[in-house]
């Protein structure tokens, strides 16, 4: 079970990288959670969550090679 | 307009397929608010003054900042210092004389929002930060306007529409689906912290001109329940599908009467602090005792005071000039909106706990609003 993330934006200066892997999860609840413990700073729950482009607003089943994108809020003009 | 004029003017756009005289004509008779002429409003206002749409209202009650020129491709190094909006209708006036332009030289609240607001078709947002976003995606959803959504910072933008329903499903998104809930204050940079670069709004701007242009000729796909996403440095695009919020617990105004009445800076997370003052505060203050008044704005930002003398150490080099501040001083910090003086205030009470400093409420904006009220009231100023 591989789920491919895109970081954007303040995110991706969180991860360090704009695409990552992650293994062994089942759902954007499970991610997150991987995902927090490695990177703290997302704690915060500024983003939204794409999965396979579609956003999403509460914990949803992944699949195998699921592209989960995390999004935050930019307010520049 | 005479027909062999517009021709001549329009034929380049009248000659496309699905495009020709009927779309031209509800051009001609649109009426589109951009709301905030900066970044994205400057490259929105162009193309669609060029494009022929009847009447454009520009709303900003800023002034030109020699930071701005990097991508406000509106103005000129002799525009420094004058009110945006009107600067950018009276370029725009000579691009095409034809057009009609109305100037909102205000900042928009959430008492003047659904006046202003309600006189047009379509709202292009060219806003800067999350209070004006929330509340003119508020507006627009009360008042049942389209509403063309753009933001940016750094290499990356977002564009969107809303407020229109998809052709297919009869399904309608707001930025309150994308984002139930604001962002904490200190989470997101603004452009004057983080940078952006300059042709970034002037992509995510041109986008939104196209969607406008799009929605009121009823040509294409407009992003419709969409957002893109676009970065400069990678060149990819992603689009990604809105659907309705189920979370309820955001909080947004039902009726024109609770807008009316809504704090959006409360709303947006600002609670507040023991460590501000306003400016009346901050008036009675100096002509009682000696202030050490620090400007944390970075070098050229607009407008200077002149009420009150004062140093300057913008935020971005706060950290290592802290020290020069003589701490026996009341101290008190300024910038542009009260968010970065609030931040020096912090950083210098980490450092120097006893120390005894303020924010200015509101910043210079706040200040020169006081300043106008002192005047109009006729009341003397002692410099």
């Amino acid at each position: 079970m591989k789920i491919n993330v895109l970081a954007f934006g303040q995110i991706a200066d969180i991860t360090g990288k704009s695409e990552l892997e992650i293994f062994q999860v089942n759902s954007t609840g499970e991610l997150t959670q991987v995902l927090e413990k490695t990177y703290p700073q997302l704690k915060s729950g500024n983003f939204l969550i794409a999965v396979n482009k579609k956003i999403i607003q509460k914990n949803t089943e992944l699949h195998n090679e699921d592209t989960v994108a995390l999004l935050p809020p930019f307010s520049g003009g | 307009m005479d027909p062999k004029n517009k021709y001549r003017r329009y034929g380049r756009q009248i000659a496309l397929k699905d495009f020709g005289t009927e779309a031209q004509d509800k051009l001609f008779r649109a009426k589109v608010l951009v709301i905030g002429a900066g970044g994205l409003g400057c490259p929105a206002l162009q193309y669609l003054a060029a494009a022929g749409t009847g009447r454009i209202g520009i709303v900003d009650f800023d002034t030109v900042e020699i930071s701005n020129l990097q991508r406000q491709t509106l103005y000129a190094v002799e525009d420094i210092g004058k009110f945006k909006a009107s600067t950018a209708a009276e370029k725009l006036k000579s691009f095409n004389p034809e057009i009609q332009l109305e100037v909102f030289e205000v900042k928009l609240g959430t008492k003047n929002a659904l006046d202003i607001i309600a006189e047009y078709d379509i709202v292009t947002d060219g806003t800067d930060n999350f209070e004006t976003r929330y509340m003119v995606n508020d507006a627009c959803v009360l008042l049942h306007k389209p509403l063309v959504y753009g933001a940016v910072l750094r290499y990356e933008g977002q564009a969107g529409v809303f407020n229109i329903p998809d052709k297919k499903t009869w399904i309608i998104t707001n930025y309150r689906d994308l984002f139930p809930q604001p962002p904490k204050p200190e989470s997101v940079p603004s452009c004057n912290e983080a940078g952006v670069l300059g042709i970034l709004p002037g992509i995510i701007g041109t986008i939104q001109a196209a969607e406008t242009i799009k929605i009121i000729t009823g040509i294409g796909a407009p992003l419709c329940n969409k957002i893109i996403s676009y970065n400069v440095l990678s060149n990819l695009f992603y689009e990604f599908e809105v659907s309705p919020s189920e979370n309820k617990d955001t909080i947004a105004p039902a009726t024109k009467e609770e807008f009316t009445n809504f704090n959006y800076e409360w709303f947006c997370g600002y609670e507040g602090s023991s460590y501000e003052i306003s400016s009346e505060e901050l008036d009675a203050m100096r002509k009682k005792e000696d202030l050490f008044i620090i400007d944390v704005r970075e070098p050229d930002e607009l407008p200077a005071i002149h009420e009150f003398s004062y140093s300057t150490i913008p935020l971005s080099r706060f950290r290592e000039s802290a020290s020069s501040i003589p701490t026996g001083n009341k101290i008190i910090f300024f910038c542009k909106s009260g968010r970065r003086s609030l931040t020096a205030v912090n950083i210098l009470l980490e450092k120097y706990p006893q120390c005894e400093a303020y924010s200015l409420k509101g910043g210079v904006d706040a200040w020169g609003e006081y300043i106008k009220t002192l005047k109009k009231g006729e009341t003397s100023i002692s410099v």
